[in-house]
């Protein structure tokens, strides 16, 4: 049996409903089959051509699982998430749905998750988002309608009870697997495990971890992750990522707003001779220990500005066990008409020609 | 050299002109929460009192409900209001968004959140505990988890908490629970007397 989840009538369709799964996508089937899963992360265009999405969307191509399309991250303007899904899931990959609190009261948001799940996206993440401190327009307002919690509740009510949070009723409910961030590496750190069992409680399915850096910090606090029994009730992926050098490495821990980086990380940065190389190794490393874990399905790879390695990392840390993600491959009639066209070449032929040929 | 001219963003432009001026706008300094950063913070610290105290307050309240009742409580909702705007202001810096949790989150009013996060702290929380958005402040939500685990009800806390209903902003919490819990009782003494009937 093929492993790559797709629909064989028509990739950018949704798959066939399977019982127990909430949505019609390839990473619930992947996760809930038991495969350790990889998503990525795409660094949205500054621009209005679907071209730059497609580019950088293919240097993934068969390596990922899910591809989160983010929302202004860090509070920083570029193309929207939806736009981004909507332009995905038509040549069949399959996007997760970024939607930050920051930017969208609960009447855009809940329009939003009805609209994106009508253009065949299959999950959803729902994030608080940054400060617009943070961004390229801080005087922006900051909306922080819903939190990510409550967020998380009206989209499971609106998947599970068909409603909107008024309670009218919605004709078709969207199926979506609903996802939510944590991050085990900022203060109160004995609150964290309970903050994810009120995601969990809130209708999170997935979680997707900050930047992890610290392996000890992460093993305390999946131990009690598991002491709660929640690993059971979630699948939990952690992020991880390549550092460019000890400079990018430190401007990150004092400027981007909760991404924990040890003094060791920097030191085994500083001492190596190609920084971006050993950043890189860093990365697989951290991926090698951090799979063993129990309780971990997966790891979300965010490489900023780094797209490119993410295929050698995931590839160099045999995390996918020989397994093979969704590729998007020319359908056979495309295939057809290339051939078609290179058995033309240059000299086009009129229509008799073409007759003439073959009847000889 | 490329001569491509370097990118100056917005939040370029408003970091150099910051140091430039004496001029500090009182609505968005980190020093505009000092003034009441002690009394909010003892009040994190003494939340196991003022939990109990509440519980005693509350139950002042609810035997006061025929004088509300007689008063109307539309009536009563101006002075309690004002009341409850200035007591819960000095004690917890309260925005008056008119659906109190205070016992909930440790007796740490979640609305000083420049997110309003009513659900537990966001991912970006400082190593030394103090908020993303306001450097110089603590975290809302280390002081409540803080707060809430001297309380009682210290598993209020992991309740999930709905929306906030921004039409009941400047109203009185005070009069809305008390008036819920009133009816609440009444509904269960008709049962009751319904039962023996």
């Amino acid at each position: 049996m093929s492993n790559t989840d797709v629909n064989p009538l028509d990739p950018s369709s949704p798959l066939d409903p399977l019982p127990g799964h909430s949505s019609l996508g390839r990473l619930e089937r992947v996760l809930r089959r038991g495969e350790f899963a990889v998503t990525t992360e795409l660094n949205p265009p500054d621009s209005a051509n679907p071209q730059d999405v497609y580019e950088r969307a293919a240097i993934f191509d068969g390596w990922v699982d899910g591809i989160n399309a983010v929302d202004a991250s860090g509070a920083n303007c570029h193309m929207s998430s939806v736009g981004i899904c909507a332009l995905l899931t038509r040549m069949g990959y399959a996007p997760i749905l970024q939607i930050a609190c920051r930017d969208k009261n609960r009447i855009a948001i809940q329009g939003d998750i009805l609209g994106a799940s009508a253009m065949g996206v299959q999950n959803i993440l729902c994030l608080t988002g940054d400060g617009v401190q943070a961004g390229d327009q801080p005087g922006a307002k900051p909306v922080f309608d819903l939190d990510s919690m409550s967020l998380l509740e009206t989209a499971r009510t609106m998947r599970d009870d068909a409603k909107f949070l008024s309670g009218r009723k919605l004709t078709h409910p969207p199926q979506v697997f609903l996802g939510a961030a944590i991050n085990p590496f900022a203060p109160p750190y004995d609150f964290r495990p309970h903050r994810l069992a009120k995601k969990i409680e809130a209708g999170a399915q997935f979680v997707q971890s900050q930047y992890c850096f610290d392996v000890p910090m992460l093993r305390e606090y999946m131990k009690k992750v598991r002491d709660m029994g929640l690993h059971e009730k979630c699948y939990i992926m952690v992020g991880v990522g390549p550092l460019a050098s000890a400079k990018t490495a430190r401007w990150i821990r004092s400027n981007v707003p909760g991404i924990h980086i040890p003094d060791e990380i920097i030191k085994r940065l500083e001492g190596a001779e190609n920084q971006k190389a050993e950043g890189k190794k860093l990365c697989i490393d951290i991926i090698n220990e951090v799979k063993e874990i129990e309780g971990v399905n997966g790891i979300h790879v965010m490489a900023y500005r780094q797209e490119e390695y993410v295929a050698e990392i995931v590839a160099d840390s045999g995390v996918l066990k020989g397994r093979k993600p969704w590729k998007r491959e020319a359908a056979p009639d495309t295939e057809m008409v290339a051939a078609r066209i290179e058995e033309i070449g240059d000299k086009p032929q009129t229509p008799q020609q073409i007759v003439e040929n073959v009847t000889n | 050299m490329s001569d491509a001219k370097p990118v100056v963003t917005q939040a370029t432009l408003v970091k150099k002109a910051a140091p430039k001026t004496d001029f500090k706008p009182a609505g968005v300094s980190p020093s505009r929460r000092q003034r009441s950063y002690s009394v909010r913070l003892w009040s994190v610290r003494h939340s196991r009192f003022l939990e109990w105290f509440y519980a005693r307050f509350a139950n002042v309240f609810l035997m006061l409900h025929p004088v509300w009742k007689w008063l109307g409580y539309h009536r009563a909702e101006g002075p309690v209001t004002f009341l409850e705007r200035n007591v819960k202001g000095l004690m917890f810096d309260c925005r008056m968004c008119g659906q109190c949790v205070l016992s909930s989150t440790g007796m740490s009013c979640p609305m000083n959140c420049p997110k309003q996060l009513r659900n537990g702290p966001c991912g970006g929380v400082r190593a030394n505990g103090n908020c993303e958005v306001e450097p110089d402040m603590p975290c809302v939500w280390v002081q409540a988890w803080r707060g809430s685990q001297q309380m009682r009800g210290s598993n209020a806390i992991l309740k999930v908490q709905k929306p906030v209903d921004q039409s009941l902003r400047e109203t009185s919490s005070w009069l809305r629970v008390t008036a819920k819990a009133a009816a609440e009782r009444e509904a269960a003494q008709n049962a009751a007397s319904g039962d023996v009937k």
